[in-house]
Formats: structure tokens, C-alpha cells, sequence
């Protein structure tokens, strides 16, 4: 049975490590945590449902079409609202990315309704894979670990290996030097939230076949991956992907041999005394701020 | 120069000049006459407005005065909501079960402000949300707060002051509306204020001068969480009926959207926030009665979306006036009414 509860947590940590490398990767590059993340990739999760249903495309070109979209939809956000504010405030930040997240929640349930819908995709959680008396590994289950893995190995490869990963690294830094070393701070922001918003889309696709698709759908995942990134430590990258996997394990656990009703709650309890004692998380460099 | 303070006491005082208690009397005369002028359906809208505003004052002392972000007022309202209504319950005198509201949430308040002095920025808007949510899934498991069918509200006694049911409740939650806003006000103008205001600007400098910072910020948490807890307590009474679903993080996020339209950091924009955003969301509930607005986007909705999800056009304008006040209006809707107060004061120039 440990083992079972090892293989689920595994799977749902890929989903929180998803979402906690999305908000992490918006807020290194600006120290501004994304709230419209979850909502970002609901959208997307439903453009892909839309085009694999209503237009019928089989699921590859929908997938690359969604990704674009979400892209799109990242460097809008940053574009058109978070780039605009004068003089903001960390708090100004916040409400935007609230603002933005209560735009899109509304114009889901405007567009789609709040009935809850079944996305398929080519692997189903149905057919079983490799099964013995202790542990059942289903298609879904090892296509989440597989995609999610791959996805954080190639933002690893994009980050540390790539002038565009060196060129964010740069602006986490300082963006004034950056600047001067003709650096196009603005567009590389712009950039990582893109990619952040495709990272979050990943998440997005890969939950929705087993919560259904709603437009609330998302909301648990985020808060669970915001958990997991300040469970990590917001700034560290492999900090928040062991925050996820950590995370889940720990939810799973706890529910299966306490108190399922309470799994939520622990999870929230775990940060509140983490931060309480490592008020950076655990895996970042707690930095005091001085004159 | 008029505006010029000349001594501490002018400073502090409620209102500067008379026309300002000429205007502040008449709109405490209008809002006592209420109840012979209007419909008793208005008196609930005034009364729902009344509690926003109330979250708003404490919020915005939190949020607007001390900057710290709180995602998790709704728990505090929860904490207020069922504390009156277990009192209620045991025949514990009203203002009894009031003030205890008021204490339990103050003690949370505290009691979440402790891990939270460390925290800044996206991590204490994590702390709180978790604690909000936290408060919602505990009262929806407990089987003695009536889980998550809820609790109905017994009908307090208010018979002494001789008038209906609803008017005395209106007059209730009138006065305490009344002694917030000027308890909000005092304590914006004492030390403690200074002190908040002193900690939003720069924490550093503010322990320079000898602020106590732990101090200070705790009593921010419990101010705030005693103003939820005593506005949950009225809810309660003008619900009737209260369940954990009420308290969710959309409550949360409408009381910060108050605060922000009404303009953070001050005491009228709290006030103007809560009953404009109030009205706003009553209205947008049925917003195909709106005439032209209403049947054009029953036929947008038709032709592109689903007209079934009309509703949901709240969320969208709700989210909207979020980024709007803070890209084009920081101050919000005080400082607009500010704007135009300078412009007329100093017309010809």
C-alpha cells in the first residue's frame, strides 16, 4: 500500500512542482507572485478541449496550438496590465494578477458554463499498465511523471544553458545593469511569463482528466503549487520542484493514515509552521534587507 | 493658508471646520430617517453595505495603513459569524455574544499575526489565504457548527426599542457602523496610527525611531480581525442563516476589491468602496434587467458566449476594476473625490 501512496504522490507532486515552477519563474525574474497562474492555465486546458471537441484536431497540433496560446496569454498579461502600473507597490502587483485571475475565472464560466466536462487525451486513466497486488501504475499516471519531468528538464536546459536563460538570470539580478549591458530587460520579462504560462498549461492539461474540467478547476493546484513554491523557497528552482514532490508525498500520507478530511488543511499547517521558522522556505537564502 | 495646522489638537480633531459638521450631521440625520422614507428591501441593501464597510475599516487599517496583505478575512468573518450565532444559541445575551465575536476574531487575528511578523510580500499573502481557507474546511467538518449544512440564526431580542424587527436591526447595525468608523479614525490619528503608517512607509526607519514593530504590527492583525469578527456578528443576524460556503476566498478577494476601489489608507475610502462595490454586485446579480446594457449583452452572450453564464459577468467587471484603480487611479475612489475637492477649492486657477 506505502507504495501505491509513493506512486500517487508522485504523480500529483508533478502537478504541484509544475505550478510551483510557473510561480517561481515569474517571480524570480520579478519578485511578483502570479495569482492569475491557476486561471492562465485553466483557459488554455480549454482551448485544448475546445479544439480536440468542437474542431476536431487530433491531439498533438492541439497541444502546440495551446501552447502558443498560453505564451500569448502570459506576455499579455505583462504587456498589457503589470508593465502599465506607475509606482507599484508589491501590493499593487498582487491585486493585478488578482484582477486578472477574476477576469479570466468569469469570462470561463461566461464562455463555457460552469458544468463540469471530461477532456480526453490519448492516454486514459482507465487502462492499467503494470499491476500486482501492492501497486497499480495507470497510463496517466506515468504519462504525468514522464511529461512533467521532461518539461522541467528542458526549463533546467532553457535556464542554465541558453543566452535567454543567462539574459533572465541577469534581470533577476539587477535590472539596471542589465539594462546597460544591452540586455532587453522589458521583452525578457515579458518572455518569462510566457514560459511560465505554458508551464502552468502543462499542469493545466495534465489534472484536468482526473478533476473534471471547470472553471474552477484550478484553484486547488494553484494554491497547492503557490504552497509548494514558498515551501521551497520562492527564488530557489529546485527548491519548489522538491517543495511540490514534498508536498504531495506529505498530503498523501497524512491523508491516508490520519485524517483524509483534514488533507487540505495539514498541507497549509506545514507551511504556516515552515515559514515560521524558515521565513524564505527552506531551500532559498534568506536574505536580510539593510539601508 | 486655511489648511495650515497650527496646533496638535487640530490635528486630531474630528472635523476641522463646521461646514464639515453641517454635512456630517445631515448625513447621519438622512441615514437615521431612512426607514420612513424607503422600502424595507433598501434597508437590507443599506444594511450589506453597512457590514462591508466595516471589513473595509478593519481591512484597510491592516492593508492600506500598515501594508500587510491579508488574503483570509473571510475566516475572521467566519470566526465572528459562528461565534455569535453558538452564543445566540445558549441564550447568551446579544451584545455579550458581539463582543466575544469580536475578542475571538481579535485572538486569531493575533494568533496569525505572530508567524506572520517575519513574512513579507507573496509569503504573507500565502499565511493568510491558507488560514482563511484553513477556517472554512474546519467549520465545514465540525458536526456541533452544523457542518456544512450551516446553522440558522435565531432572531434576537430587540423588542425594548418598540419598532419592527427589521428597523431595530437596521439601527443596530447603523450605530455600530457609526462608533467603527469614528474608532477607525481615532486610532488613525493617535500614536498607533503614526506608528502603522510609519511601518507601510519604511520598517527600518520606523524601528530607528523606536517603533515597536512586533507590537504594532500584532495590533494591526487584531484591530482588523475584530472589525471582521464584529461584521461577521452582524452578518449573521442579517442572514439569518449562515453556511461555510458564504466564507470562501471570493469573499476574501471582494473584501480587498473594496478597499482598493474605495482608495487603501483611508477611512472615506473605505466607505465609498463598500457601498459603491456593494451596489455593483447586487445589481450585476440580474444584470439582463439593466435597460440597454442588459438585453445587449443577453445578445452578445447569445450569439458568442453562454447565456446561462451571464452572471458571471460580476467576476469580469469585479477583476477589471481591480487593474483599472491601481493602473489609472492608485488612490481610488477618495482620491478621485479628492481630485475634484482641489479642483473647486482653488477654481479661477
Amino acid at each position: 500500500m506505502l507504495l501505491q501512496l509513493i506512486v500517487s504522490s508522485l504523480v500529483i507532486g508533478s502537478i504541484y512542482a509544475l505550478m510551483a515552477l510557473a510561480m517561481s519563474i515569474t517571480y524570480k525574474a520579478s519578485e511578483i507572485p502570479n495569482f492569475a497562474q491557476g486561471e492562465m492555465a485553466m483557459i488554455s486546458t480549454f482551448v485544448t478541449f475546445v479544439l480536440l471537441n468542437a474542431f476536431g484536431f487530433s491531439f498533438l497540433p492541439a497541444l502546440i496550438v495551446t501552447v502558443i496560446f498560453s505564451f500569448i496569454l502570459g506576455v499579455f498579461l505583462e504587456f498589457a496590465f503589470l508593465r502599465r502600473a506607475k509606482n507599484p507597490t508589491p501590493l499593487s502587483y498582487i491585486v493585478i494578477t488578482i484582477g486578472f485571475q477574476l477576469m479570466l475565472y468569469g469570462l470561463a464560466g461566461w464562455k463555457w458554463g460552469s458544468d463540469q466536462r471530461q477532456i480526453d487525451l490519448p492516454f486514459s486513466e482507465s487502462r492499467v499498465l503494470f499491476q500486482n497486488d501492492s501497486v497499480a501504475i495507470t497510463e496517466l499516471n506515468l504519462a504525468t511523471i514522464i511529461i512533467a519531468v521532461a518539461v522541467l528538464i528542458f526549463i533546467y536546459v532553457l535556464i542554465q544553458k541558453t543566452r535567454l536563460g543567462l539574459a533572465m538570470k541577469a534581470c533577476q539580478q539587477n535590472v539596471r545593469a542589465a539594462r546597460f549591458n544591452g540586455i532587453p530587460a522589458d521583452r525578457i520579462l515579458a518572455i518569462s511569463f510566457g514560459i511560465s504560462s505554458v508551464v502552468g498549461a502543462t499542469a493545466g492539461i495534465l489534472v484536468a482528466p482526473v478533476i473534471t474540467l471547470d472553471p474552477s478547476m484550478m484553484w486547488d493546484p494553484l494554491l497547492k503549487g503557490f504552497a509548494a513554491a514558498v515551501l521551497g523557497g520562492m527564488k530557489s528552482l529546485y527548491g519548489v520542484v522538491i517543495g511540490g514532490f514534498m508536498l504531495g508525498l506529505v498530503e498523501n500520507i497524512f491523508g491516508f493514515y490520519i485524517s483524509i478530511e483534514f488533507k487540505s488543511v495539514v498541507a497549509f499547517a506545514i507551511i504556516v509552521i515552515v515559514l515560521y521558522f524558515k521565513p524564505s522556505g527552506l531551500f532559498a537564502r534568506h536574505y536580510v534587507r539593510k539601508v | 493658508m486655511r489648511d495650515l495646522k497650527k496646533d496638535y489638537f487640530e490635528d486630531i480633531q474630528l472635523f476641522s471646520n463646521r461646514v464639515q459638521v453641517f454635512w456630517a450631521i445631515l448625513l447621519v440625520a438622512l441615514l437615521f430617517s431612512m426607514p420612513f422614507l424607503v422600502k424595507t428591501y433598501y434597508l437590507t441593501v443599506i444594511n450589506l453595505m453597512a457590514v462591508n464597510a466595516i471589513v473595509a475599516l478593519g481591512l484597510n487599517l491592516l492593508v492600506g495603513n500598515t501594508g500587510q496583505i491579508s488574503l483570509g478575512h473571510a475566516g475572521f468573518v467566519a470566526i465572528g459569524a459562528y461565534v455569535t450565532v453558538m452564543l445566540l444559541n445558549h441564550d447568551v445575551p446579544f451584545a455579550l455574544a458581539l463582543i466575544s465575536s469580536g475578542a475571538m476574531a481579535a485572538l486569531f487575528g493575533i494568533m496569525l499575526g505572530i508567524p506572520s511578523l517575519k513574512l513579507e510580500g507573496p509569503y504573507l499573502a500565502i499565511a493568510t489565504l491558507a488560514f482563511g481557507l484553513a477556517v472554512t474546511i474546519i467549520i465545514g467538518r465540525m458536526d456541533f457548527l452544523g457542518g456544512r449544512m450551516g446553522l440558522t440564526v435565531p432572531k434576537i431580542n430587540l423588542s425594548w426599542t418598540g419598532l419592527k424587527y427589521d428597523i431595530s436591526l437596521y439601527y443596530l447595525i447603523l450605530v455600530l457602523t457609526l462608533v467603527c468608523t469614528i474608532v477607525t479614525r481615532n486610532i488613525l490619528k493617535s500614536r498607533i496610527g503614526r506608528s502603522f503608517q510609519a511601518i507601510r512607509d519604511s520598517d527600518i526607519a520606523a524601528s530607528a525611531i523606536g517603533v515597536d514593530i512586533t507590537k504594532y504590527k500584532l495590533y494591526s492583525f487584531g484591530i482588523s480581525a475584530l472589525f471582521a469578527g464584529v461584521a461577521g456578528s452582524l452578518w449573521a443576524l442579517y442572514l439569518g442563516f449562515i453556511n461555510p460556503t458564504l466564507f470562501t476566498f471570493i469573499l476574501s478577494i471582494n473584501f480587498l476589491a473594496i478597499i482598493v476601489l474605495g482608495g487603501l489608507g483611508f477611512v472615506t475610502g473605505s466607505i465609498m468602496g463598500a457601498v459603491v462595490m456593494t451596489y455593483l454586485n447586487i445589481r450585476l446579480e440580474d444584470v439582463v434587467d439593466i435597460p440597454f446594457v442588459g438585453p445587449a449583452l443577453l445578445r452578445f452572450s447569445e450569439a458568442f458566449m453562454m447565456p446561462t453564464g451571464i452572471s458571471n459577468i460580476s467576476w469580469v467587471l469585479t477583476g477589471l476594476i481591480l487593474i483599472l484603480v491601481v493602473l489609472f487611479e492608485p488612490l481610488g475612489l477618495y482620491g478621485i473625490w479628492l481630485r475634484i475637492r482641489i479642483y473647486w477649492k482653488k477654481w479661477p486657477f
